[in-house]
């Protein structure tokens, strides 16, 4: 029930905020970051103190929904939904803190528009029926393609079109996909079923397993996103508004990471398996790709944007090693992720606010002015660059080091990642921190503060104490014991494992609902 | 429990420094910031002594589970045996002496306390590289020590030019560390852990000598060892890296950060000890470095640079020492080169300071005469970096060269290679200080010498060090003894000896001779740079400028080389690639799109008489294609 209840409280609480706002007292703002505030510690309190079971992935909703195609209302949690709900809500706080200033023209209209996004996403984490999970999939592509369209930067417009139609036609392809399980499922149970535990019961024959895969992992690869589908992120971040982009950069992409697993790898493990070398080199191509791209750019704001991608290679490269401490590195790279490109999306935007510009040639020397921000800016970077000590560092490792033993290869030029992250992440701050002094700016305020400082506090958390995170997605010794003499290890156990174990057998959860 | 706190009151200092900032007075700075190195000091003083009652020689502090890699635990544990033993002495001594005179030198800074704060954070990494007991506490430690280096380096960011060297040193050791990474990766998917000794044991156990997985793993984690200690292939950053402030270059770039590849090395010595190859490669890359490193000093015209290239030249000698087997030797010099290095360092900053920020050695001479004390201070260091008999230099420098004939992995040739380099060691140490403190006065400015009493202390007692630390050798070898010997007599008794010839005994005398060669040839050999010029008024001491003493300037063109091999490339890939070719393949389609749009609305005119022709001939075309 509690996820209900938050999608609904929050779709309520923007419809209420875009009524009641009144352009002179701060209603709209106000009322957001309560709400989302509450939801917060509701959620938090509810999952990890009250209930303790959600191990495996647990039915909480489900009823008919439209009976003609036996669709239901079917919401589930698990740990890894859990993890990522709560990254979501967190950082929508983030999102309501970092606009406060920044939303001048229909603000209720805004935060409505955020709140409705942030539903839409905790949908696509929880939804357990496969057509519910495509109606939330859209559900959050909307609000969020008005909120680049409307409160974005000079190309809005054309941003938000690329955005829409790359994720219209990847996600029509999944669709097509959902459509034809459906289909098969009839074919072999006697009646339609869009349900997530139904499907893993499906025995499909290899090459169409493999098509079908290959529908679910194109609009999960656009999402992530993976070269060569990544080219509407730059802009779609650039042009968005500093909450939108960290919105984008901080949850939209996660939950490419988490179709990934959730669906492309779950439910077509065998199929997965084989596609595994493309996924894997496809993982390493954007790592370096991303990294050399973000060298490039002249926008402190399209560089993050490419950071993104080459952050996300190394989920990409993890998930297909089909090795438990790389899933673990997999899952913390994504919160990791998500905090520290957040982290500097909202630099960007409390830099563009004193500035007014992106450029990188109009910065330089903002530390002697304003020393604290250029403190959170390099630790920033810092966490871009895999420092050790901050969250970034003990995800890329995990992922790295659980991915060697299977792919060697990929690994070590997956690794050269780490000059690349270097070498954009000085170059973005030496060029805007250091150097001569171009603009001399107004140091943090208050509000500010509290958002750097609360992502910071998080990224050293979870990079000295990871295991926090990690103890949510452990996975049981047995199979975390590859020693290197038990290599020959077949990998389809290790998937199998992952299977049963990651999401604990939803089969048989799937079954014993049946009964 | 004093162990668990050691690493951890220059953190606490780090906080108020930076939390403070400019609030905080001078004195207030200075008391927070070097109090927290002396209490590590302290500190290390007394763990060390409690080392010594304990059995095993090991102390270890677990502080908290880190996470867990399958089964194997990666935690904050700290680790103390006789060789962290002997560096956070010297890091947490040297450290705080350092940091003393830091706060002399750098008192007119407007951000002084942030300068502090950075130094402070660089002790803690530094003390949990040392202390860690697994590879990915080490390397926390390893990247922590890197990023203070960036800082520090560029801690007057607004000069390009230190912002530039800043990055250069950060990114040219990024290389090493990735290759250290990925051995780090190779360590646990063959061993399945990271815990150093765990590691140490499992590859004895596990490999036989020769083993591929040994080789290529000693191989990547050398990788790291020369980015990090400045070594051939990645020692291009060192030189540059002196656009920090002085103490900074004395602390980090000659006392303690470098030295980190040699310390990685001799930790894991088990794993080198299974590879012979490697170890004669770690040989040769020292044995060149230190040659390379020797004839470039002897071209440097800025003082902080021919220590610079000393002290790569040095760190050549350590490696030379760890490639020949000799571990404890290797470990010795490293201890006597940060003494000495560092009274080096920090005089070369007071007469810089005394010069007003001159650097160049070619405006400055005659400074015995204005300068006394620093000239002494200096001379001392000078001579212990020459290794005259008596100094601590001297110890364990012989003590390498003696090492190197009979190892199998290094021989005769290596052994040349050190006594050339001791050689050239004495001719650019003679160089330098004829050019600085001899002959005439160049200087454009008056020279100011009211240097207060924290930046005079420190040097004396690093003077006293550098003449008398070869008394420490007893001390360091017993506390060594216990890490290396077991490893090295079981490594032996599973292969073949490193010593393989014993060696002739004339090697002794020739070692102990070459400095004073080194300074005869000098003495003649730059005798315009001694003799004070008032004979022949015309005559001016300056650099020589010719292709080849800019080459030996240049660091023998290995900046230029990677510039056109590496740099331009990437550069130029970059920039050729800026829009982004997969976007604008995607976005053709767009052009594909309009086009067609365009073609649609130019066919509606609005015109009826178009229609109506339209009309006609479509139908006329329709009927055709059904009736024929």
């Amino acid at each position: 029930m509690i996820i209900i209840f938050i999608i609904i409280a929050l779709l309520l609480a923007g419809a209420i905020a875009w009524f009641f706002d009144n352009e002179k007292n701060n209603f709209a703002r106000w009322f957001s970051l309560i709400s989302l505030a509450s939801l917060l510690l509701f959620f938090i309190y509810d999952t990890l103190f009250v209930a303790q079971t959600f191990t495996t992935f647990t039915p909480l909703v489900r009823f008919a929904w439209i009976k003609t195609f036996n669709i239901e209302f079917a919401l589930a949690l698990d740990n890894l939904s859990i993890i990522l709900v709560i990254l979501t809500l967190f950082l929508a706080l983030i999102c309501v803190l970092v606009s406060w200033h920044e939303i001048k023209t229909k603000i209720g209209f805004y935060y409505f528009n955020l709140l409705a996004a942030i539903a839409g996403i905790i949908g696509v984490f929880t939804a357990i029926d496969m057509f519910l999970f495509f109606f939330f999939w859209e559900i959050m592509l909307l609000p969020m393609t008005a909120i680049i369209a409307i409160w974005g930067h000079e190309q809005r417009h054309f941003a938000a079109i690329k955005f829409f139609i790359f994720t219209q036609i990847s996600s029509l392809i999944m669709l097509i996909a959902i459509i034809a399980m459906a289909y098969l499922y009839q074919q072999q149970f006697g009646q339609l079923s869009f349900y997530y535990h139904d499907w893993q019961k499906l025995t499909l024959d290899s090459s169409m397993s493999f098509y079908l895969m290959l529908g679910f992992f194109i609009a999960f690869a656009v999402k992530l996103p993976s070269v060569p589908f990544h080219s509407w992120l730059p802009d779609a971040h650039t042009q968005a508004p500093t909450a939108g982009s960290v919105l984008l950069a901080g949850v939209l992409l996660k939950t490419g990471a988490y179709g990934l697993i959730r669906f492309v790898i779950l439910l077509f493990p065998q199929a997965s398996q084989e596609f595994a070398p493309v996924a894997i080199t496809l993982g390493v191509v954007s790592v370096l790709y991303g990294a050399k791209m973000a060298f490039a750019q002249q926008d402190f704001k399209r560089l993050v944007a490419y950071s993104s991608i080459s952050h996300m290679g190394f989920v990409m490269l993890a998930l297909f090693a089909f090795n438990a401490v790389a899933y673990q590195g997999a899952v913390l790279t994504m919160v990791a992720h998500g905090l520290s490109s957040a982290a500097m999306f909202s630099m960007a935007g409390m830099i563009y606010s004193r500035i007014h510009t992106r450029s990188l040639a109009q910065m330089g020397g903002f530390w002697q002015s304003a020393p604290r921000m250029g403190g959170f800016a390099l630790a920033f970077a810092a966490a871009a660059f895999g420092l050790p000590g901050l969250a970034n560092f003990v995800g890329e490792f995990l992922s790295l080091a659980g991915s060697f033993s299977a792919h060697p290869i990929a690994v070590m030029f997956a690794a050269l990642g780490l000059i690349g992250s270097a070498i954009y992440g000085m170059y973005l701050f030496q060029n805007s921190f250091q150097g001569p002094i171009k603009h001399t700016i107004a140091d943090f305020s208050k509000r500010e503060t509290l958002v750097a400082a609360s992502l910071l506090f998080l990224l050293v958390f979870i990079g000295l104490f990871p295991n926090t995170v990690l103890q949510k997605i452990r996975i049981e010794q047995k199979i975390s014991v590859q020693k290197a003499s038990e290599q020959k290890i077949s990998q389809q156990f290790v998937v199998q494992n992952i299977n049963k174990l990651v999401m604990a057998t939803p089969a048989t959860i799937g079954r014993k609902d049946n009964e | 429990m004093i162990l668990s706190w050691l690493p951890f009151y220059p953190l606490i200092s780090f906080f108020i420094l930076i939390i403070f900032g400019k609030r905080l007075s001078w004195l207030m700075a200075t008391i927070v910031s070097v109090g927290a190195v002396t209490l590590s000091a302290l500190s290390s003083f007394i763990v060390i002594q409690q080392l010594a009652q304990i059995d095993n020689h090991i102390i270890t502090v677990q502080l908290w589970q880190w996470f867990s890699l399958g089964t194997a635990q990666v935690n904050f544990t700290l680790y103390l045996d006789g060789l962290s033993a002997v560096m956070i002495s010297v890091v947490t001594g040297i450290g705080a002496l350092i940091h003393l005179y830091a706060a002399g030198y750098m008192k007119e800074d407007e951000n002084f306390s942030r300068f502090m704060a950075y130094m402070n954070l660089f002790i803690v990494a530094m003390l949990l590289l040392v202390l860690g007991d697994n590879l990915v506490l080490l390397y926390l430690g390893w990247e922590g020590v890197g990023l203070c280096s960036f800082l520090l380096i560029g801690f007057w960011y607004q000069d390009p030019a230190n912002a530039m060297a800043a990055k250069k040193a950060f990114i040219v050791t990024r290389i090493g560390d990735t290759a250290m990474a990925i051995a780090l990766f190779m360590l646990f998917s063959t061993l399945g852990d990271l815990n150093i000794a765990n590691i140490t044991e499992l590859a004895q156990q596990q490999w036989l000598v020769g083993d591929d997985k040994a080789y290529w793993i000693a191989l990547l984690l050398l990788g790291g060892a020369v980015g990090k200690s400045a070594q051939l292939p990645l020692q291009t950053w060192l030189p540059d890296a002196m656009a920090g402030p002085t103490p900074v270059s004395a602390l980090i770039h000659a006392a303690t950060m470098v030295t980190a590849g040699v310390y990685l090395i001799a930790r894991m010595h088990g794993i080198f000890l299974l590879s012979p190859e490697v170890m004669s490669y770690v040989a040769w890359i020292g044995g060149l470095t230190l040659l390379l490193a020797g004839f470039a000093a002897l071209a440097q015209t800025d003082i902080k640079r021919v220590l610079a290239y000393s002290t790569m030249s040095q760190i050549g000698y350590m490696m030379l020492a760890l490639g020949a087997g000799a571990w404890s030797e290797g470990v010795f010099h490293l201890m006597t080169h940060a003494f000495f290095k560092a009274l080096l360092f920090l005089t070369a900053g007071s007469i810089i300071l005394a010069l007003h920020h001159q650097q160049n050695l070619f405006k400055m001479g005659g400074l015995a005469r204005k300068l006394p004390i620093e000239t002494s201070l200096f001379a001392i260091g000078l001579i212990a970096l020459i290794a005259l008999p008596g100094t601590s230099g001297f110890y364990s420098k012989e003590a390498i060269i003696d090492s190197l004939w009979s190892s199998s992995t290094a021989g005769a040739a290596l052994w040349w290679c050190a006594i050339l380099g001791a050689f050239l060691t004495s001719v650019y140490s003679c160089r330098l200080f004829f050019l600085a403190f001899l002959g005439e006065s160049r200087s454009e400015h008056q020279v100011k010498d009211d240097f207060s009493a924290i930046m005079r202390w420190p040097l004396f007692l690093l003077a006293l060090l550098a003449l008398l630390g070869g008394l420490f050798a007893n001390m360091v070898e017993i506390n060594l003894s216990n890490v290396f010997v077991d490893s090295v007599s079981s490594a032996q008794a599973s292969s073949h000896s490193l010593v393989t010839e014993s060696s002739p005994h004339w090697l002794h005398y020739v070692a102990i001779v070459t400095p004073f060669i080194g300074i005869v040839f000098s003495w003649f050999y730059f005798a315009d740079y001694r003799q004070t010029s008032h004979s022949k008024t015309n005559h001016e001491v300056q650099y020589t400028a010719n292709n080849f003493s800019d080459f030996f300037l240049n660091g023998l063109g290995f900046d230029a080389l990677y510039q056109r091999l590496i740099v331009n490339p990437y550069c130029f890939l970059a920039k050729l690639n800026r829009r982004d070719i997969f976007d604008q393949i995607i976005m053709s389609s767009r052009w594909y799109v309009d086009l067609w749009r365009e073609a649609l609305v130019a066919s509606q005119t609005g015109s009826l008489r178009w229609y109506a022709a339209t009309l006609g001939v479509a139908v006329v075309f329709l009927l055709g294609v059904v009736l024929l």
